[in-house]
């Protein structure tokens, strides 16, 4: 009886003082000099790392740092996070088009870039680009443009081959003119090569077109949903239904593992591809098929998937250097050098003209002139508005397509549950 | 049980000393007193303590953020029972919750029926008995993420190895996700495949604690192996069972994670094109995490919970009862 209380205060003691020591153990070691280290936050691949060095080397005293987060998926809740618990975000942050809207709604997260000297700039940008990062007014602009996700379309050159079909790129462009003739070649295509899906699946295709066919589409510039009275969006439907029922579809979900081999096996023979997914290509279709896949003119005129912005939040507490990198990296210069390290097209008219970017050819994609092909398409393009909840009703309306190439539902009942779905999402 | 009842020598007074000096001990006295009231509680403190951080305080404010319109910047109106009527007439609920009990049916019953047979035949005489027990042990050691992504390539509509099967046997190409039946009976699998042995280890514990001479009078009346099962060994394990009933339930409906490796794409959260396959944790995902309806979503975390203490409460009963 006198011996376990004893040891049981022994205990407590230990326990108590193990608590305390690793307590002090959680300290951080402060730098004493008075360098300002700027953090930047960024998701995917910016390929800023030659710019930071050459800023480093070039402003003493300025240190850089890039914590990346790879998907777009997960650095999205988290940059909201950051911003709205005011902590976190670092000084530099890396916005996507796609939920860029969102963000314009609550301006005063963000410094306003004009204050530092940024106006001068404007014509460092295409106009539009320069106009989605910039409030109504035109009062405050947050965002500096990175780069545009500018549209091509890359075929596999073997497959068209073994259907008859022309094989060199410019040849391949005149195929399609337009979306019907796409359509029309997809169906010769079938008639050679049964077994071989024209394209991936119909979302892709969709989102492609949707992007062409005006200047809003799920929400008009007052941000009122529209999906039901745009007539844009229910034809871009109508013609996407028509690949469908066209059997042109491989029906391979984008970013599935299915998909990713469908690169290598050749499953599917066309995909409308941004600037940015050539990496993902050549990564997934592996060198035993370097030359196989090309790259040439999308139907239409152009288009734009994806493209950023760089902006400094208000939290920040360097936001005069912060704004000086950001104008740096998103300079002409920037924005070629990027494009060499990770094929992320320029959003600038200099850096597009530049040389280093006309002249890039692809050694991957059969030395396709990629530099070029993006260029002509960048500057086909219109500005699209893209509402709040742009990103999230896609994913619904994608959700109906592919009931419908799963044969799930009909086409009229699918584009109803899409509308229902969007305006139920948007109340 | 050994207890050793020798006097501890070390610590008591040895005999023919001097008196304890009583009087003077009067503050350490009062001090082992108190240790001796508190300090047991001390001890259970930190369980207490940890749930009420990890376990009490996000119960009881995810039931406060679901009572507001509560967005990703914080608190917005109070907006009382709003989110929950609006979720009983949602649709999308509805369907989540009809398919997270409809996996559970599909994985807990055949999983604890398999689960029953091995830990009997484990329970046997058998060549290399150890190694067979540590043996069902090890899909549980395997990484679920594991396990869903080998599995959804063994359900491919394309390339999958069952379709590859069923081909053999004239039987067309299932596209496994576009059905809900289909996209349930892949899920199930996977969980059945990765807890029945831990169950079955249950049991076979639960199994080694009935004597042997219940199975040796039975022998003798003449009850054959199956009858000595249903009669003896289930009803011996009755804890047992209601334990890994109770438990499964719950996994049950929190399933999560294969169902979201199963879905394809960007929008895997959704469950299938048509929301086949979406659990009710994947649907409260999707609202909080996705639409960043804190508010919305927090009302539907609270639905589950009510939804697994009604069915553990209905559980409880039926075992009961039956008893």
């Amino acid at each position: 009886m006198g011996v376990r209380p004893r040891r049981a205060l022994l205990a407590t003691t230990l326990l108590s003082s193990l608590v305390a020591a690793s307590a002090c153990g959680g300290g951080t070691a402060d730098s004493a000099s008075g360098d300002v280290t700027l953090i930047v936050k960024t998701f995917s691949q910016f390929g800023y790392d030659e710019l930071y060095k050459e800023y480093e080397a070039s402003h003493p005293g300025i240190k850089i740092k890039e914590e990346n987060i790879g998907k777009l998926g997960d650095y999205t809740p988290k940059l909201q996070q950051w911003l709205a618990t005011g902590k976190g975000a670092g000084d530099v942050v890396a916005i996507e088009e796609g939920i860029l809207s969102q963000f314009m709604a609550k301006p005063d997260q963000f410094v306003n870039l004009l204050d530092h000297g940024a106006k001068e700039l404007s014509g460092n940008f295409l106009p539009w680009k320069w106009q989605q990062a910039s409030t109504s007014d035109g009062s405050k602009v947050i965002g500096l443009g990175t780069d545009v996700g500018a549209q091509g379309m890359c075929y596999r050159r073997d497959l068209f081959e073994a259907a008859g079909l022309p094989t060199d790129r410019d040849a391949v462009g005149k195929l399609w003119p337009t979306w019907d003739a796409y359509i029309a070649t997809g169906r010769q295509f079938k008639a050679k090569s049964p077994d071989v899906g024209f394209y991936d699946s119909t979302g892709g295709l969709y989102l492609n077109m949707l992007m062409q066919s005006g200047d809003h589409t799920y929400y008009d510039a007052t941000n009122k949903l529209v999906i039901d009275s745009n007539a844009a969006v229910r034809s871009t439907w109508d013609k996407s239904i028509e690949m469908v029922q066209a059997g042109l579809s491989a029906d391979i979900e984008q970013w599935s593992p299915q998909w990713n081999a469908g690169f290598k096996n050749g499953t599917f023979a066309t995909i409308p591809c941004p600037s940015w997914m050539l990496g993902t290509i050549e990564k997934q279709a592996g060198p035993e098929n370097k030359g196989k896949w090309d790259v040439t003119k999308v139907p239409g005129n152009g288009a734009v998937r994806g493209g950023s912005f760089l902006a400094v939040p208000t939290q920040s507490t360097h936001q005069k250097e912060a704004a000086e990198l950001a104008k740096f990296l998103t300079s002409a210069k920037g924005q070629t050098s990027a494009f060499k390290a990770k094929n992320n097209f320029p959003s600038s008219p200099q850096a597009i003209d530049d040389p280093a970017v006309q002249d890039f050819r692809n050694p991957y994609f059969n030395d396709a002139p990629v530099g070029k092909i993006f260029g002509d398409s960048v500057k086909a393009l219109k500005p699209v508005y893209l509402g709040p909840d742009n990103n999230a009703i896609g994913d619904r309306v994608g959700n109906a397509l592919l009931a419908v190439e799963q044969g799930k539902l009909q086409p009229g009942e699918a584009w109803a549950k899409a509308v229902d779905d969007a305006k139920r999402l948007a109340k | 049980m050994a207890t050793d009842l020798r006097p501890r020598t070390a610590t008591s007074t040895p005999p023919g000393s001097a008196p304890p000096e009583r009087p003077r001990t009067g503050l350490k006295d009062r001090i082992s007193r108190v240790e001796v009231r508190w300090s047991p509680y001390l001890f259970v403190a930190p369980f207490f303590v940890i749930f009420a951080v990890f376990g009490l305080f996000p119960l009881v404010y995810t039931a406060w953020v679901s009572l507001h319109d509560w967005d990703i910047t914080g608190a917005g109106a109070f907006v009382g029972l709003d989110n929950y009527v609006t979720l009983f007439a949602d649709p999308d609920f509805w369907n989540s919750v009809h398919n997270t009990l409809g996996m559970l049916v599909l994985a807990t019953v055949p999983q604890l029926l398999m689960a029953l047979v091995l830990a009997s035949l484990l329970n046997q005489k058998l060549r290399g008995v150890t190694f067979l027990r540590m043996g069902v042990l090890l899909p549980i050691v395997t990484s679920v993420a594991a396990v869903g992504i080998v599995f959804s390539q063994i359900f491919d509509r394309d390339a999958g190895m069952v379709n590859g099967l069923l081909g053999l046997v004239n039987v067309d190409a299932v596209d496994w996700r576009a059905d809900k039946w289909s996209s349930w009976t892949a899920i199930a699998t996977m969980v059945n495949w990765r807890w029945t042995g831990y169950n079955a280890l249950i049991y076979l514990a639960a199994m080694q604690a009935i004597p042997k001479d219940l199975y040796e009078a039975a022998t003798v009346d003449g009850a054959g192996r199956i009858r000595q099962f249903w009669s003896i060994t289930v009803p011996n394990i009755r804890p047992a069972i209601v334990f890994t009933v109770i438990m499964s339930t719950i996994a049950g409906m929190q399933l999560f994670t294969e169902p979201l490796i199963f879905g394809q794409g960007s929008f895997a959260i959704s469950g299938g094109s048509l929301r086949q396959f979406q659990t009710v944790s994947m649907y409260m995902f999707e609202k909080a995490f996705r639409d960043f309806d804190y508010g919305y979503g927090s009302a539907v975390a609270w639905m589950i919970f009510l939804l697994i203490t009604v069915l553990g409460v209905v559980n409880f009963l039926i075992t009961r009862r039956s008893k």
